[in-house]
């Protein structure tokens, strides 16, 4: 007679043999089963070197002209801060606008350390703006890019808030969320994004991290690589250079 | 035996009838009166790649211009201008280049543009071209002395601070100020055409300080230290910053 336990220890051991064995069996049968190897796609990344930028703001007014974004202060895809760091005390943290204002070009308390940090939407790998979409209006393309369907978006502007970059605005006219999109129609045609295309001094470069051969391959080599907030965990696909501790 | 059905009061009969048809009529309508469109985020998705892939492009990218205007495009890549693209002056030039002859990008030649750029800034990059254009040649458009495609200064500038300027600005305020930078810095006059690849020297060692500020130093009119026991294990830049030295 069999008892109880060593039934279900028979039992067990029999399922977890033809378990394996017809995993076994699936491994040597390759395309069935399990998806096909495919060669890995683009994925988009961009760098940013801080020490570069001269806050000209000539990406901000290029990437408003290229993307319909408002004219208005409040409304960027990507913008540029102005960090001055007193010898003791906070970072004052100003967005340039589009340009320096005359005014503001010399602070009135000596600074110890100042420079500009570029910013944009980092296309996450986790973006929380994703997470937070009640109708699946904002999705990760497979090339890394996190864009908004205008369609059904509903302006709820969840993912506003979500976003720990700042990186959403509502639209005005839409009545949508709206973000940067690496110029993803310009990328599709191989072009550079605007902000790229325009920066004088390269301290924005954008390419494939998925290729050996790509201006990104060659950013993350030479420079130390930073991302902003990692503690969040977000993997944010915008890659920094040489910035500051200071910078949030 | 009765069928269960039958055992059922008429009114409960009723109800479940209403619900069966209310829930075949919603799975039918879901499935087969909703287009896949309106339901399906994969494909709504799939259509916002196909929207976003086919915006319109404003900036049609430096390598566009070389077709018609190789000369200057050639003249740029010379210069210090190198990194700029065409359009970072001219503006979005897609539309100009579809119809050359209709539509023409405008040149910036008022005085404004360039200091976008140029303006003295503290925040920007060390060895970054600035002037003070209230002060540098005013009255006069900056492309009559510098041509926008090269822009050579017409004379190798003589002064330190056309790039150093904030080191300039500090210097002046310090202990230091009667000190030349050329007392501290062996400059090649290469340096000043091609700065970033002939680089001046730095003083590498205590005893270059000590020269003046030892307790045996002949040099008049500055504070002498003890060399061999004053913040033994640094070199005096670690403290003092040379070009702003202040003891306390
Ligand atoms: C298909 C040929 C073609 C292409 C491509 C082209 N241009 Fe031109 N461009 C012309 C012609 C023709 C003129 C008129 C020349 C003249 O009037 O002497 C012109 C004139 C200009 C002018 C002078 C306007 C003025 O007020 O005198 C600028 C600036 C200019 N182009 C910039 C650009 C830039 C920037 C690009 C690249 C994005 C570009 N062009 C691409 C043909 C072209
Ligand atoms: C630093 C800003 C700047 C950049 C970069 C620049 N331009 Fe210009 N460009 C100017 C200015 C300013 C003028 C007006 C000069 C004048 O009137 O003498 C001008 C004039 C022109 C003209 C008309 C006058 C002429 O010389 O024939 C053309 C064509 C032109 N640019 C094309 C280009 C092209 C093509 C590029 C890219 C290779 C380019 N520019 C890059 C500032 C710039
Ligand atoms: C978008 C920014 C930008 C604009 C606008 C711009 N420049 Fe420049 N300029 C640069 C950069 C970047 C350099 C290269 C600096 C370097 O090599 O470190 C440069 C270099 C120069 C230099 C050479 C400095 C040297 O090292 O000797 C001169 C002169 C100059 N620019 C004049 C002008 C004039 C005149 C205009 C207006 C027609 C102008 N720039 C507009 C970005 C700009
Ligand atoms: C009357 C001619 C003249 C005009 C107009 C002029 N510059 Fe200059 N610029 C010079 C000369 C000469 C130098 C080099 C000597 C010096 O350091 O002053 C120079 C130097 C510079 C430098 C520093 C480059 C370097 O290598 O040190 C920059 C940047 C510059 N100019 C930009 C401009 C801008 C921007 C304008 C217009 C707002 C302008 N210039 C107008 C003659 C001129
Ligand atoms: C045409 C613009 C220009 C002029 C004029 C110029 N410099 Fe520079 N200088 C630069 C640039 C650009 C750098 C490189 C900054 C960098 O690589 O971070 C630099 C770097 C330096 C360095 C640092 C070198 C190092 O290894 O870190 C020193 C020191 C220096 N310059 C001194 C001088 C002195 C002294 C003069 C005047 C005699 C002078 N420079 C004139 C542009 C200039
Ligand atoms: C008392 C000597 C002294 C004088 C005078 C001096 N320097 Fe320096 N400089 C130094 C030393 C020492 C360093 C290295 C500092 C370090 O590595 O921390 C340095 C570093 C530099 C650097 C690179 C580091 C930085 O601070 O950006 C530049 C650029 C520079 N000097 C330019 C100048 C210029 C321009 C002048 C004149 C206006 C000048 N220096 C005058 C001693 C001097
Ligand atoms: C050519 C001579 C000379 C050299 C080289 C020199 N200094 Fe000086 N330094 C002086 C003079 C002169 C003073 C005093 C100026 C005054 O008090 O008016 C001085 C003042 C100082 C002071 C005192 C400032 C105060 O608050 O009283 C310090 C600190 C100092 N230097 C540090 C340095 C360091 C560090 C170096 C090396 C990078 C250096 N010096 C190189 C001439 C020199
Ligand atoms: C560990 C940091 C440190 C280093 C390294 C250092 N100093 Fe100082 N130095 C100080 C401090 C703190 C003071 C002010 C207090 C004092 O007088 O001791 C000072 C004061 C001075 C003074 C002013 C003295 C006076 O009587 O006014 C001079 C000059 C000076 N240092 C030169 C130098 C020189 C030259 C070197 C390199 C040989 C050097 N220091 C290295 C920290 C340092």
């Amino acid at each position: 007679m069999m008892d109880r336990r060593s039934f279900l220890k028979k039992l067990l051991s029999a399922l977890a043999l033809s378990g394996g064995a017809l995993g076994g069996f699936l491994r040597g049968v390759p395309a069935w089963g399990q998806a096909k190897e495919e060669p890995a796609g683009k994925l988009w990344g961009f760098g940013v070197s801080v020490d570069k930028c001269i806050g000209c703001a000539r990406c901000v007014v290029a990437c408003k002209t290229e993307n319909n974004v408002p004219k208005e202060p409040f409304f960027y895809r990507t913008w540029v801060e102005r960090y001055m760091i007193p010898r003791t005390g906070e970072a004052v943290v100003t967005n340039i606008h589009t340009g320096l204002a005359p005014e503001e070009e010399i602070p009135s308390r000596p600074i110890f350390r100042s420079f500009f940090v570029p910013k944009l939407c980092n296309q996450c790998a986790h973006p929380p703006c994703v997470q937070v979409c009640p109708v699946g209006a904002t999705f990760s393309t497979d090339d890394g890019v996190v864009l908004v369907n205008d369609k059904t978006c509903i302006g709820c502007r969840y993912c506003i808030q979500a976003c720990p970059y700042g990186a959403r605005y509502l639209h005005p006219a839409t009545d949508t969320a709206d973000k940067c999109t690496f110029c993803y129609h310009r990328l599709d045609r191989e072009l550079l994004p605007a902000c790229v295309e325009v920066c004088p001094t390269q301290a924005r470069v954008i390419g494939d991290l998925n290729s050996p051969a790509s201006p990104m391959t060659r950013f993350k080599r030479m420079n130390k690589i930073f991302v902003l907030k990692p503690n969040l965990n977000t993997e944010p696909k915008v890659l920094y250079a040489n910035i500051d501790g200071e910078v949030r | 035996m009765k069928k269960p059905l039958q055992n059922m009061p008429e009114s409960a009969l009723r109800l479940v009838t209403v619900f069966a048809v209310f829930i075949v009529g919603t799975i039918v309508v879901v499935k087969f009166v909703i287009p896949p469109r309106f339901k399906d985020t994969k494909i709504q998705w799939a259509d916002t790649v196909k929207t976003e892939v086919a915006k319109p492009v404003r900036y049609a990218g430096a390598v566009a211009c070389t077709e018609c205007h190789d000369e200057i495009v050639a003249e740029k890549k010379r210069g210090y201008h190198r990194d700029l693209s065409c359009e970072t002056c001219h503006g979005p030039a897609m539309a100009h280049t579809e119809d050359p002859d209709n539509i023409k990008p405008s040149a910036p030649r008022d005085r404004k543009f360039c200091p976008v750029c140029h303006t003295f800034n503290p925040s920007r990059p060390r060895g970054f071209p600035m002037i003070n254009p209230v002060a540098h040649n005013p009255m006069q458009a900056c492309f009559t002395c510098h041509n926008p495609h090269d822009p050579k200064p017409p004379t190798v500038p003589r002064e330190c601070s056309a790039c150093h300027g904030e080191i300039a600005r500090t210097l002046s305020v310090s202990h230091h100020v009667q000190l030349k930078c050329t007392t501290c810095h062996d400059v090649p006059s290469r340096h000043r055409v091609s700065p970033r690849v002939v680089k001046p020297t730095k003083p590498s060692s205590r005893d270059f300080c000590g020269k003046c500020h030892g307790q045996e130093s002949p040099y008049k009119g500055s504070p002498k230290i003890d060399l061999a026991t004053h913040g033994e294990k640094y070199v005096c830049w670690q403290c003092h910053y040379p070009h702003l030295p202040e003891a306390e």
